[in-house]
């Protein structure tokens, strides 16, 4: 894709295109750059000695019991943030698209979360979750379910989700709702006119139109689940208790900063680009085949 | 209305509504725990309904900060800088996506692709995966502690560049035209129409870009050590994991209600260009 008419001028373009591009070089190549070289050398603590290693920082990684604890976290938390969202914000879209008066009110008031930052929103469930003064957990203490998430790591990895979910929710619910109202009522007219019921419309006609955005979603909670929910854990548990809500960017950011283990993640963080570039790669590919329209 | 099937109707009020509730109920109890004082907080259970010491609680958090000494600071300082950071980042992202989307759809020059590409490098980086590096640099800018070190990492957009270039494809050739024959230059030809053109794009990502500039987190807390440059969001969470004898929720919840009250507003007051902007960045 090209303009057809252009201006001409020697340096403007560059002039143009500089602050971008040098911000792109300094603060994003350069330093992904410094992750790949620094994930294959060994330093000592001092910056003195250097040695090549190869993949030998990968190696131990991949012996390292924590890690695979933390890829298994990763993996469970983000299956349930994708799932439970997903599922719950494409629920209530279809309820909003199909009420006919009130949409737009409603639609509103379940915009807005998108707006909280991840780590307030960490506070917020956090305030509810509470021990001491949370009122859900007064409410389960009532039935006899000791709630605990400071103590409990499956508590907390729940309440870590809880937070995630519904912080994510409104960036669902606005796609969901945003692709149902691009499926043509004549085709579901139609549809109804030869009797099919609405459970019936939805899962024949609705839901395979909608499989495109689905999948688009799918992606990028996923990629919410691995790298937005940073704020999340650390406002809200910090990895703990015991490391159960250690998810891979935590665990990244805990050995870079306070473990000083330069090289592990280093490491660290090359799979994770690597996981993006796939997805990416994944998204771009499906996105491509799968569209039904 | 595809058929009248009134039961369907009333449930499908029913679950929306649930929705809202269920949506709403975190910040409602956060509003109801702002207005109490700590005695009240520290019965259980906690009320459900907004209590009477409202203006007290906002007050001292806005005008004295509490807690230990470390943390203790009027939260109007660190609105101020969330506001500076959310406005620099904003504008910032919006000010070189724009002039680098012209320069890559306007002009023809060498090396244009090569930009092209590592522009789009950067929307498969978040900072979260290069955070170590990224910091190391800042520091040896000795950019630490500072606006310019808290803004412009991430002022680089791959979504603004494209959404712009997007938008410059459509613009049709014959206004280009028409302004070299008059005699424009790239510069006027930018300033008179181009930039007027694009205003419901701007707005769209503004939106989208104050949001995502008020809500940085990992990136003020590891460059900010100074507490004259706090942000509200790093503050609250400060707060809250502050090992102190008991929180106190009033005042904690009385600053979370302060750091999401502006990206919430700008949320509800601009929708109609919150949702474009949404839909359109991430296509």
């Amino acid at each position: 894709m090209h303009k057809r008419v252009t201006f001409d001028s020697k340096i403007l373009p560059y002039l143009l295109v500089a602050p971008q591009v040098l911000i792109t070089i300094v603060f994003f190549i350069w330093p992904s750059y410094q992750a790949i070289w620094q994930s294959l050398i060994l330093e000592d603590a001092f910056g003195g000695n250097t040695r090549f290693v190869w993949f030998r920082n990968f190696e131990k990684l991949f012996e390292d019991d924590a890690y695979w604890h933390a890829m298994r976290v990763t993996v469970v938390f983000s299956i349930l943030v994708a799932g439970i969202g997903l599922a719950a914000s494409l629920l209530l879209a279809v309820m909003t698209d199909r009420v006919v008066r009130g949409t737009e009110v409603y639609r509103t008031f379940l915009v807005w979360p998108y707006a909280v930052a991840p780590a307030v929103a960490a506070v917020l469930w956090g305030f509810l979750f509470n021990p001491s003064v949370g009122i859900i957990s007064y409410a389960l203490r009532k039935i006899q379910i000791d709630f605990n998430y400071v103590l409990n790591g499956e508590q907390a990895l729940l309440v870590v989700i809880f937070a995630a979910c519904w912080n994510q929710f409104s960036y669902n619910f606005l796609f969901f709702l945003a692709g149902l109202q691009s499926i043509p009522r004549s085709l579901i007219e139609a549809a109804a006119i030869d009797g099919a019921g609405p459970s019936r419309r939805f899962w024949t006609i609705v839901f395979p139109l909608l499989s495109p955005t689905g999948f688009f979603l799918l992606v990028i909670n996923v990629l919410y689940a691995f790298f937005g929910t940073f704020g999340v854990v650390d406002a809200l548990t910090k990895g703990g208790p015991a490391k159960a809500t250690e998810i891979l960017v935590f665990k990244l950011y805990n050995d870079g900063f306070r473990g000083q283990d330069l090289g592990g993640s280093a490491a660290q963080s090359v799979i994770l680009m690597l996981v993006i570039v796939a997805l990416t790669v994944v998204q771009f590919r499906f996105i491509e085949r799968r569209v039904h329209y | 209305m595809i058929e009248n099937r009134p039961v369907l109707t009333v449930i499908s009020h029913l679950v929306v509504l649930l929705g809202v509730l269920i949506v709403a109920f975190p910040v409602w109890m956060t509003f109801v725990a702002s207005t109490h004082d700590q005695t009240t907080m520290l019965r259980a259970p906690i009320p459900l309904l907004p209590g009477s010491h409202l203006i007290e609680n906002y007050g001292t958090v806005l005008f004295e900060g509490f807690g230990n000494s470390a943390g203790r600071m009027p939260l109007w300082v660190a609105l101020l800088n969330s506001l500076i950071m959310a406005l620099g980042i904003c504008i910032g992202k919006i000010a070189i996506s724009i002039i680098s989307a012209f320069a890559i759809c306007y002009f023809r020059f060498p090396l244009r692709m090569v930009f092209f590409w590592m522009i789009f490098f950067t929307l498969m980086l978040p900072l979260e995966v290069r955070i170590v590096p990224t910091y190391k640099v800042v520091a040896d800018l000795s950019m630490l502690d500072s606006y310019p070190g808290l803004i412009v990492p991430v002022i680089a957009s791959a979504t603004a560049t494209f959404l712009f270039r997007q938008f410059f494809l459509s613009v049709p050739d014959e206004l280009t035209e028409a302004a070299r024959v008059d005699g424009a230059g790239p510069l006027r030809f930018f300033k008179d129409i181009l930039l007027p053109m694009s205003r419901t794009s701007i707005a769209a990502l503004f939106v989208i870009q104050f949001i995502y500039g008020w809500n940085q987190y990992l990136w003020p807390l590891l460059i900010t050590t100074k507490e004259s440059f706090y942000t509200v969001v790093m503050m609250l969470s400060r707060q809250v994991n502050t090992v102190d004898a008991a929180p106190h929720w009033g005042y904690i919840m009385a600053m979370a209600m302060l750091s999401m009250l502006p990206p919430v507003v700008v949320v509800i007051a601009m929708q109609r260009q919150f949702v474009r902007g949404l839909v359109e960045t991430e296509k």
